[in-house]
């Protein structure tokens, strides 16, 4: 196995609006052919006969995707597919269990077209920081250029079908990614985050032994896909978006007036810590991340930027590891290899400035 | 404890997930934990949904004398019976919306509090649709004014409904 480059995708240049709490925003629709069985029940033909007619579709157009690489995941060795999950690219699903599962990725990996997921066509776009709007309007553009050449299964009172009923109408799936510390700290998050569920959105984090949500990573999205129009879903999204910011950022400037210089402590511990550990799990390192993240947007602290903080949470994870590592590496050993390229990063990104 | 996941390890990784408050506790070994790596964000609904499903749908069937005769419902198409896609959750092809329609509606009012899509027309139907979901709106339109005895408005209305819905059929003729 030979060392591969690590590319960035656009989510992770840690631009865009409310970059300091939002780290990206994503919007994925969900389309079927016509006439065809939905992947799950198709056949060997049926599913093969879905990439064709949708790269013809593509294909079709080359203009509009000319940018865009075709990646049969057949062909594909399981670590670079693994690699597209964790920088999003990708689901678990279309890696693992697809048949004849394709995937039509646009240069700056903003736009990612998968074939033969759970639907026949699923087309996502990932921007960074706050950008529901703009991601919805990528989304939505291939949706175009695709129907063109690919009559969808929509009726006119269910609107779009899908193999899963959740997703049926508008076959529209819209997240955003928080980075919220200051909520998290303060213990506000559980109650916040309880209030949107009321209000039909899905909220995602995860917790480890105890009860701090590793990374403090906090994921929202909709849950209603039928009955509302594209613009009202995002309209919503966006809305309780801004409320969150606007809580995490009141909690932040309570705890810079409270705890200055115990939170740039805290930061530099951390970034002591990333920049000197032996041996990491990638649970420590997203902790760690998140500490040095808070105070990098606090202005506190030194020597990173968004683009490589976002960077780092990606390449920690096994399979980027091991590509930057150019072999395979079991756990134990992926956790000696995690410092090791988290320093390299480090240091390169000092040398740069 | 075994492992959750290969059930030949001792667990001795605890991973809780909450979604929507809700929790999910998985109880793995080290090397599962590893492999697993539960800190992917999974953007899809992921949390237990057959289940929900499940639970719904017999909800809904329950103490139904018709369960019988509905769980023989099969699409014509890709013949999935309607009581495999309540174990599945998964419906088979675009067919079996009609195949279960009426058994579908009140499903997805639950998911989703309404059964109507409102967005997005692809452009081949928009036409139609536009039509039809203006004919829609002058129609809700039409009861209300007829509530609140407004009938010289009300007169105006059926008129202009009564010009689309001939525009309709001449259209779906062409
Ligand atoms: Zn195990
Ligand atoms: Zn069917």
């Amino acid at each position: 196995m030979k060392q591969a480059l690590f590319r960035l995708s656009r989510w992770m240049d840690g631009a865009g609006p409310d970059a300091d709490t939002v780290i990206s925003s994503r919007v994925r629709v969900a389309r079927n052919v016509r006439g065809l069985p939905f992947p799950y029940l198709a056949s060997d033909e049926q599913t093969a006969k879905v990439q064709q007619i949708i790269t013809g579709a593509a294909a079709e157009r080359k203009e509009a995707f000319n940018e865009f690489t075709l990646l049969l995941m057949e062909k594909l060795p399981p670590l670079e597919k693994q690699v597209l999950v964790e920088k999003h690219l990708i689901s678990p699903f279309l890696a693992r269990e697809s048949h004849h599962g394709a995937l039509l990725l646009r240069q700056d990996e903003a736009v990612s077209i998968m074939i033969n997921e759970e639907d026949h066509l699923r087309i996502q776009a990932i921007l960074p920081g706050l950008q529901l709007e703009e991601a919805w309007q990528e989304a939505d553009r291939y949706d175009d250029l695709l129907e063109e050449g690919v009559n969808y299964a929509f009726d006119e009172s269910t609107g779009y079908l899908t193999a899963c009923p959740t997703n049926v109408g508008t076959g529209l799936r819209v997240s955003v990614m928080f980075h919220l510390p200051a909520l998290i700290m303060t213990k506000q998050v559980n109650r916040l985050l309880g209030a949107l569920s009321q209000v039909g959105l899905a909220v995602r984090g995860i917790y480890g032994e105890g009860t701090e949500i590793i990374g403090n990573l906090v994921q929202v999205s909709n849950q209603i896909t039928l009955g509302q129009p594209e613009e009202e879903i995002i309209r919503n999204l966006s809305g309780v978006t801004r409320q969150i910011i606007a809580q995490e950022q009141a909690a932040r400037q309570a705890l810079l007036n409270d705890s200055r210089a115990r939170l740039a402590d805290r930061s530099w511990r951390a970034f002591g810590l990333l920049k000197n550990a032996q041996i990491m799990s990638s649970q420590e390192a997203m902790q760690l991340l998140s500490d040095v993240r808070l105070g990098f947007d606090l202005g506190l602290i030194k020597g990173v930027d968004r683009k490589l903080l976002n960077e780092l949470l990606v390449i920690i994870r096994p399979a980027s590891l091991q590509l930057l590592a150019g072999k395979e590496l079991n756990g134990d050993e992926r956790d000696l290899e995690r410092p090791v390229q988290i320093k390299r990063r480090l240091n390169q990104f000092k040398e740069q400035l | 404890m075994l492992c959750q996941e290969c059930r030949k390890e001792e667990a001795n990784v605890f991973i809780t997930k909450i979604i929507n408050g809700k929790k999910t506790e998985l109880q793995l070994c080290e090397r599962c934990a590893r492999a697993k790596e539960e800190l992917d964000f999974s953007f899809e609904p992921q949390f237990s949904l057959h289940n929900l499903f499940g639970g719904m749908l017999d909800e809904s069937m329950r103490g139904s004398r018709e369960s019988l005769r509905l769980s023989k419902a099969q699409c014509p198409t890709c013949a999935l019976t309607f009581a495999q896609f309540s174990q599945i959750g998964r419906l088979g092809c675009s067919d079996c919306f009609g195949a279960f329609g009426d058994k579908l509606q009140p499903l997805l009012r639950r998911i989703h509090g309404s059964a109507r899509h409102t967005g997005k027309v692809p452009r081949r139907s928009q036409s139609k649709v536009r039509f039809k979901r203006e004919l829609d709106r002058l129609k809700e339109e039409l009861q209300q004014k007829v509530r609140h005895e407004e009938f010289e408005q009300a007169a105006e209305l059926r008129d202009r409904i009564k010009a689309l819905e001939k525009d309709l059929q001449e259209g779906g003729k062409s």
